[in-house]
């Protein structure tokens, strides 16, 4: 693994998804994980992010058109693990792990290796509490297969992400440049 | 024009160098590398250093190259500071497995540090 800086002490008892919970807008969502990325979730999802609003892009991503999206979301599809947050048919909320690995294809143990995480909620979605949900079920997922190390990088001026990551247990690795990199260690 | 090019010791250096040799061949500029000293980098300062030279030699560059010594990006910044420098070229970030962009300590000193204009190569 990398020299990354876990905290201490392990976070534990996430939901799991499936599961539906009312949004604070009264607002039935419903939070599933991906078996295969591929197929009419992925086009969902690609259609949550040809709506995306590019003033909340995130470090390039997510790239604008459909076309970039699609290959973007392609490139991390295969080894990924996925969390969709939906209301009705559509897809408003995505959240994803990443394993940072050479060669992912020799992945024996998930918990051998590090997992970046990412979460977007579509504009009209968020301060709606969907985003805290979706992260923790994405979590309590990765609990599930057993991924114990997780990190991320989020600006350093993007204080409701950081909060948000904060309060669910992550804690600043030690990097910090225009990014602010941070890290759960999962039970 | 007068350039500078900063280099560590990571891929987006290699990237950064050789992107530079092609411009500079194209438009005539002055080129002056200058092999920084990082630690915990994929290539030393010395490696670096060589295929530098390496690739200089192949694009029949005459560019000078320097070691600089101490932290990375004061030191170019202030190599850059005494000299007559148009412009300061560094590698401009890496991509996180999730396709992120990530620029590192080198970059944002030298973003907020320099006194001439950056250009970041991606
Ligand atoms: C970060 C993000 C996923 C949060 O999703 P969300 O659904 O808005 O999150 P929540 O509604 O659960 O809000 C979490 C907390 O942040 C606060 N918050 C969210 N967005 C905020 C904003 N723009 N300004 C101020 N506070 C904000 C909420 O009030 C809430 O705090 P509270 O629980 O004390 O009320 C969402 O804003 C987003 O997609 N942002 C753009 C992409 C991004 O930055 N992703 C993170 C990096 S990958």
């Amino acid at each position: 693994m990398s020299g990354r800086v876990y905290p201490d002490t392990a976070s534990g008892s996430f939901p799991a998804p499936p599961s539906t919970a009312e949004d604070q807008s009264d607002r039935q969502i419903e939070f599933q994980a991906v078996d295969e990325f591929e197929g009419e979730v992925l086009d969902d999802t690609v259609e949550m992010y040809v709506e995306f609003d590019p003033t909340d892009r995130a470090q390039g991503i997510p790239p604008t058109g459909e076309t970039r999206i699609r290959n973007w979301l392609e490139t991390i599809a295969e080894h990924s693990v996925n969390v969709v947050a939906r209301h009705g048919e559509d897809v408003i909320g995505h959240a994803v792990l990443v394993p940072d690995s050479d060669d992912p294809d020799s992945i024996e143990d998930v918990g051998d290796v590090e997992w970046e995480l990412a979460i977007f909620v579509l504009q009209a979605y968020q301060q709606s509490g969907i985003g805290t949900q979706l992260l923790k079920h994405l979590l309590g997922h990765a609990i599930e297969l057993g991924i114990t190390h997780v990190w991320l990088t989020v600006e350093r001026w993007n204080t409701p992400a950081i909060a948000l990551y904060e309060r669910v247990g992550f804690e600043p690795t030690g990097t910090e440049n225009f990014e602010q990199e941070m890290g759960i260690l999962l039970d | 024009m007068n350039v500078l090019l900063g280099l560590a010791g990571s891929d987006e250096s290699i990237t950064a160098l050789r992107r530079t040799i092609e411009r500079t061949d194209n438009v005539g500029d002055e080129l002056t590398v200058a092999v920084l000293e990082k630690a915990d980098t994929d290539r030393s300062q010395e490696e670096m250093y060589r295929q530098a030279e390496k690739l200089l030699s192949e694009a029949n560059l005459d560019a000078e190259i320097e070691r600089l010594e101490g932290d990375p990006g004061a030191s170019l910044v202030n190599y850059a500071e005494q000299g007559e420098f148009d412009q300061l070229v560094i590698g401009g970030g890496t991509i996180s497995p999730m396709g992120k962009i990530q620029l590192g300590s080198i970059t944002e000193f030298v973003l907020l540090n320099a006194p001439t204009t950056v250009k970041l190569v991606r």
